[in-house]
């Protein structure tokens, strides 16, 4: 079903275990037989509480009053708070301020929490909770990108990056076109829902059991909430049942209201989401709405682009400052796009306030460039592939519209590899032939790369702690900032100690993230969790082996390069001890065997005022092959094959990592495909549950997945390793997914006709653009071969 | 009345992963997965949605069906499935596969990297536990390896945000080929031989003979009767009361809407509504036939069940979901209805005052408004058997081919003598409040030659026949474009023209 490259270049090991190896998650056990614990799946302390919230049912409004009587009366409420009773902060913005932990007497979405509830059930809360009396003043609500676009309505400034001229660039061009389009936005739907449980500690404070990628926020702003010092509040992340950038800054809310309701009665409180409160309380994908006016040669060659890319905030900024600075990064996707200038805007709308999610505003920007790269290959009827590939950073041609310049220029030899071991002429070849006999179902076939650029663009960020315990008994105790959502961070970081020691892989414990072990950590996110994380154990590593080395130097009489790690064993000259005897005896000669560790990413730095820098230590890159049957109809379609070839540099483990791409790519073509985030005009979410919010099932996954790794492919940067990051960028390899529904459809005109096709691309949306090609023939004299169709 | 003051102490009686449980004093809303998690502590089978869709909570049900000797296990949502369901089976959770040496399945979804962040895992454990349980109990089964096909079907019902599914059916097919080995002494839940002890049989034989109910210290209660006669005389006594069969619609107003029901009658345990009849020109169908059942029967007549069924939400509904629950439920969404109104399909209605009958188009009144009397119930569907010139063709249209409510569901009967249609019937879901037929559009194609030309007109007909609604599964306009469009695949699909080399649906695309 796939391959791997034969040769997966491993570190010179022979412990089990080490960095390259293939080894399982290390919760696999517990998870396949119902053993690893989610927060709410924790031992329940005795007198717990649970937490609920009353919402907002008005998207803008002012609050005329509030009668919580019937709520406070209900059997079972022992608790109900509003902002007046938050003895400390009451804003929660993560980044900038806009976020009020409980509205006050304004409300900015549906779904905002209007007062905290504690019972002593779940069900007694949210019963309880919907009987408030709210008397609102209706505001007019701004709902959609394109109003707060016209209003200039924004959560925080535009910005522009530009390179060259391209007024003059557009002007002078051979062809040239302009687009709009409208790029959905996505739900999480981590398959755990939002939880966390609060106990009061002995001292004022409280000890936070969570599901978050960043731990420390939560601590921070719970701690702001109760008015109390950072060091009364622990947070704990053991896992979290997915995460994808949803548990970034979206967990810290409920960790606040449960705290406070902690606080207030002197209780444990738990306070878990119930699937439809989650979907329409807690931030979503930014959905945008993009432009581009592209000028180019002949060839279809970019001379210069005007890109505008607007993502829509919803009513605060949380991270979108970052978010839409990421799509203005990504614009450009894998193209050098001449003299360019990219505009983005972070629109306010009277909805949720969007978030983080993996890939960050990357995906959306990197659309509009390849709904662009189709569109220059019908206007001047060329191969897409061919236009994508000319268009592809190059030597001399390596400049970003921000000033980075493309160092690894990974992306044309991977796509030729791609290319021939995905058949992609043959098939091409095939499917045009098949289209023209084929009334009603048509097949269409795209190769889309991704390049992705690794670092937080908020340079603080990138850095991280580590901390490791070697005992007496050699066994060893791994601590480190980065969370773990699934995504295998915990064993990569425990192969990298493991490869350090040179012992094997089950010697060494990972312990849950806890803000007492490692402080002042950043967030699980920006794929740069193995980078940061690897690189600070690695470094604790180091600390102590250097003190094992001295230790060894000053016993025995040798020097500092005859000792040796290898296979469990410590060499030193001519003897060999067992890695735990050899701890042991530095243990009583009063080695410390215990040590943090440090990294901060290099190199890097952008300067927003300019829109120019270094934002990235490094591109990630990847490409994928799909092709997909439409049903001319109905709009139905189906993925029928994928071939995906990814660059993760010299893997820390390729099982791992492959299982990031492959549920990356499912991921992003769920994003494109069936997953509809739909508003009534009133701005009330209408999607609320898995029932009418469709992401991909089983059946949905390509039958024939061939995915490899790039041979050969270490990374000329410093990292851990040689690795690369691999979290996010695989998730736009999807677009392949997207763009060859809209190649299936083009057929109809014998690809001479680009339809417009905002995603998602559902069914619905697909049909849109049959009847719109279609309706192009017509116009154009073009004569639809099918009768039927 | 006098059949429940018989009955001493309400109580319910099932197996727990191999150990015998009484429940009395139960408020019968309780899920089975609210009773695992906080009333067991078993915390393995996980909450995902609480409304059936994700399969993060399935289980794996025991069942004894009539005269057999032997359990058969089907997976189960928990969530949306009411404790009072368990009465005589025996239920098995993620909690109990913990011994070594592993389940195959759980081995296989280690060794191809199958988790990720593990949430959705036990409830993927237990779907592919469940199949592989069928397939070792069945050596018709076992001879060859699971197809892709019988692969996504068992696993159609569990959603995973992270894997992209792939090591997920590779774990499936591995898993299937190897049988499950038991461990030495003292290890009682490894290998399969627990799952059908023969005293844990004989024990489910007896409570099946015996009625079950609950009943809380709220007054709130659930009645389980076994027979039609105690059912009507329930129904007759408490109108208000709630039927529940499947409850897999029913439990959504518990879970997600916050109602505490009050009185809850199951009518799953009814023997007389598992009633199946295949007379010479009809078929007879009992209101408590699982969609399971169901796609065991339909597609041997009319082929189209076959995909329609399997695409009917998931294998964990269609193990539960009954004909009668989608009928009586009267969904404008439901997939039953149309198709069996294209059938001429009649229904009958049972109560103390006997037995009504009515063609199932008349049944339904208006959103969720039946003809149904309080103190009545569905009793079963009759549906006359195909002839030779008679076509059925069933399209389902949905955001996601597998487990999504309908968009549109277009249940076209036809009836074509020399290329004209000399009858037909046109049924669609998704189109107007209820499940109704196209009369416009019928008369547009009846006694018509069966071309273009009469589709074209049928097509335009349509849009005198049905104002659809906006919603969150599709526009009016796509809703009202793609009925017409079913109605040229019928075309194609029944004309002589069609090549099966250039298939009509992406489903039969292989």
């Amino acid at each position: 079903m796939r391959k791997l490259p034969d040769t997966i270049v491993q570190p010179p090991a022979s412990a089990r275990g080490t960095a390259g190896s293939r080894i399982a998650h290390d919760s696999a056990w517990k998870h396949v037989s119902g053993q690893a614990r989610y927060i709410d799946d924790l031992p329940e302390p005795p007198g717990l509480l649970h937490a609920t919230v009353g919402q907002s049912t008005q998207a803008h409004a002012r609050i005329k009053s509030m009668d919580l009587s019937a709520v406070r009366a209900y059997p079972g409420v022992v608790a109900v708070l509003t902002v007046d009773e938050v003895p400390g902060h009451t804003d929660i913005g993560p980044v900038f301020p806009g976020d009020p932990v409980l509205a006050g007497d304004l409300v900015e979405f549906i779904g905002q929490p209007l007062f905290a509830v504690a019972a002593t059930s779940l069900r007694a809360a949210r019963q309880a909770a919907k009987l408030a009396k709210v008397e609102y003043e209706p505001l007019e609500p701004v709902l959609t990108t394109k109003d707060a676009l016209a209003k200039q309505f924004f959560v925080r400034p535009s910005h522009t990056q530009q390179r060259g001229d391209p007024d003059q660039a557009l002007a002078a061009a051979p062809h040239r076109l302009q687009a709009e389009m409208h790029v959905g936005g996505q739900e999480h739907f981590y398959l755990e829902g939002q939880a966390c449980l609060v106990e009061p500690t002995e001292d004022a404070g409280v000890f936070v059991h969570t599901s978050s990628q960043h731990p420390s926020e939560v601590q921070k702003l719970v701690a702001g909430v109760l008015g109390l010092p950072i060091h009364e509040v622990q947070v704990e992340v053991r896992r979290m049942g997915g995460g994808f950038g949803g548990k970034e800054t979206q967990a810290a809310p409920l960790a606040c209201i449960a705290g406070l309701l902690a606080r207030h009665t002197g209780r444990p409180v738990k306070y878990r989401m119930a699937r439809s409160d989650d979907m329409v309380q807690t931030g979503k994908r930014h959905d945008f709405y993009n432009t581009y006016d592209i000028g180019f040669d002949d060839e279809g060659m970019l001379q210069g682009a005007d890109i505008m890319v607007a993502g829509r905030c919803g009513y605060s900024p949380d991270l979108s400052e970052a978010v839409v600075d990421r799509a203005m990064f990504h614009a450009d996707n894998a193209y050098y796009l001449g003299q360019a200038r990219v505009v983005g805007h972070r629109c306010k709308t009277h909805t949720v306030s969007n978030t983080a999610f993996r890939g960050f505003g990357g995906p959306q920007g990197m659309m509009i460039i390849e709904r662009a790269m189709d569109d220059i290959a019908r206007h001047r009827g060329l191969d897409p592939l061919d236009v994508r590939k000319r268009n592809l950073y190059g030597p001399g041609r390596d400049e970003t519209h921000y000033g980075q310049i493309v160092e690894q220029h990974v992306l044309p030899e991977l796509i030729e590899q791609l290319e021939a071991s995905s058949d992609y002429r043959e098939r091409r070849q095939a499917i045009t032939g098949f289209n023209r006999r084929s009334p009603v179902v048509k097949r269409g076939l795209a190769l889309t790369p991704v390049k992705f650029g690794i670092s937080f663009t908020a340079k603080h960020l990138n850095q991280a702690g580590a901390l490791v315990h070697v005992y007496t008994d050699g066994s060893i105790h791994l601590n480190h900032g980065g969370t773990e959502m699934g995504q295998g961070l915990f064993i990569k970081v425990a192969q990298v100690v493991a490869t350090a020691f040179q012992v094997d892989i089950d010697r060494i414990k990972v312990s849950a993230t806890r803000t007492d072990k490692v402080p002042n950590t950043s967030p699980t996110a920006a794929s740069s969790s193995s980078d940061l994380n690897g690189m600070a154990a690695l470094d604790a590593c180091e600390t102590i082996k250097a003190r094992l080395v001295d230790f060894a130097v000053e016993t025995y009489a040798v020097s500092a390069d005859e000792v040796e790690f290898a296979n469990n064993q410590v060499r030193v000259g001519k003897d060999r001890f067992g890695w735990a005897d050899f701890v042991q005896q530095a243990y009583m000669a009063r080695v410390s065997l215990s040590s943090s560790g440090f990294y901060a990413t290099p190199k890097i730095h952008y300067d927003p005022e300019t829109g120019r820098g270094r934002p990235f230590l490094y591109y990630a890159n990847g490409a994928a092959c799909s092709e997909v049957v439409v049903d001319t109809l109905t709009g139905e379609y189906r993925v029928i094959r994928t071939d995906i070839l990814h660059d993760v540099g010299q893997s820390l483990n390729p099982e791992i990592d492959i299982g990031q791409i492959e549920g990356g790519f499912i991921q992003g073509m769920g994003w494109l495909t069936t997953e509809e985030l739909m508003y009534s005009d009133k701005g009330q979410l209408m999607t609320t549950g898995p029932a009418t919010y469709k992401i991909p099932a089983a059946s949905d996954a390509p039958e024939d997945f061939r995915v490899a790794l790039l041979a050969h492919s270490p990374n000329r940067e410093a990292t851990v390793f040689r690795s690369k990051a691999v979290g996010e960028p695989p998730l736009m390899l999807g677009i392949s997914v997207w763009c060859a529904l809209r190649d299936a459809v083009a057929s109809l005109a014998d690809y001479r006709y680009s339809p417009p096709f905002d995603s998602p691309a559902t069914p619905e949306q697909v049909l849109r653009a049959v009847t719109a090609t279609r309706q192009w023939l017509a116009d154009n004299g073009g004569d639809s071969s099918c009768k039927s169709a | 009345m006098a059949i429940i003051r018989k009955m001493v102490r309400p109580v319910i009686e099932f197996f727990l992963n191999g150990e015998p449980r009484k429940l009395s004093d139960t408020d019968p809303n309780l899920s089975i997965l609210e009773w695992l998690r906080t009333e067991m502590h078993l915390t393995g089978t996980k909450e995902g949605c609480a409304s059936g869709d994700c399969g993060a909570c399935t289980v794996s049900v025991g069942v004894l069906d009539p005269g057999s000797r032997t359990l058969r296990y089907e997976s189960v949502n928990s969530c949306i499935a009411v404790i009072g369901s368990l009465h005589g089976k025996h239920l098995v959770t993620v909690d109990v596969l913990r011994e070594e040496p592993a389940h195959p399945v759980q081995k296989a979804m280690i060794e191809c990297h199958g988790a990720q962040c593990g949430f959705c895992t036990p409830g993927i454990v237990m779907s592919l536990f469940t199949l592989h349980t069928a397939r070792q109990t069945a050596p018709d089964r076992l001879a060859a390896p699971p197809s892709h096909h019988e692969l996504l079907e068992a696993l159609a019902g569990n959603l995973c945000r992270c894997t992209g599914y792939r090591p997920i059916l590779e774990a499936a097919r591995r898993a299937c080929a190897e049988t499950w080995t038991p461990g030495g002494t003292g290890k009682r839940f490894s290998g399969p031989d627990w799952l059908q002890d023969s005293a844990m049989i004989a024990s489910l034989q007896r409570i099946n003979g015996e009625k079950g109910s609950l009943r809380d210290d709220q007054g709130r209660r659930c009645d389980l009767p076994q027979t039609l006669e105690e059912l009507r005389t329930l129904r007759a006594t408490y109108p208000e009361a709630r039927l529940i069969a499947g409850g897999t619609d029913l439990v959504l107003e518990i879970t997600q809407q916050l109602k505490d029901l009050g009185h809850l009658i199951s009518v799953e345990r009814v023997a007389e509504l598992q009633t199946l009849t295949i007379a010479d020109d009809h078929l007879y169908l009992g209101a408590g036939l699982t969609y399971r059942q169901l796609h065991e029967v339909l597609p041997g007549h009319w082929p189209h069940f076959a995909p329609l069924l399997e695409r009917l939400g998931s294998l964990q509904i269609r193990n539960r979901g009954t004909l009668g629950g989608n009928i009586g439920n009267a969904s404008p969404i439901g997939d039953m209805p149309p198709a069996l109104i294209a059938l001429d399909a009649e229904l009958e209605l049972d109560s103390l005052d006997g037995v009504r009958r009515m063609p199932l188009a008349d049944f339904f009144r208006d959103y969720r408004q039946t003809e149904l009397q309080p103190h009545e119930f569905i009793r079963g569907v009759r549906a006359p058997l195909p002839k030779a010139n008679e076509h059925l063709l069933l399209y389902k249209i949905s955001k996601r081919l597998d487990d999504d409510i309908s968009a549109v569901l277009g249940a076209f009967w036809l009836q074509l003598d020399n290329g004209t249609v000399s009858d037909c019937r046109l049924a669609f879901g998704g189109m107007a409040a209820i499940p109704k037929r196209a009369d416009a559009a019928e008369q547009a194609i009846r006694g018509q030659p069966w071309n273009d030309a009469t589709v074209a007109a049928a097509t335009a007909a349509l849009a005198s026949d049905f104002k659809p609604m906006s919603d969150a599964r599709a526009s009016a306009g796509y809703r009202l474009q793609v009925a017409g469009n079913l109605l040229q695949r019928a075309l194609l699909e029944t004309g002589s023209h069609f090549d099966s080399a250039f298939p009509l649906t992406v489903t039969d695309y292989a």
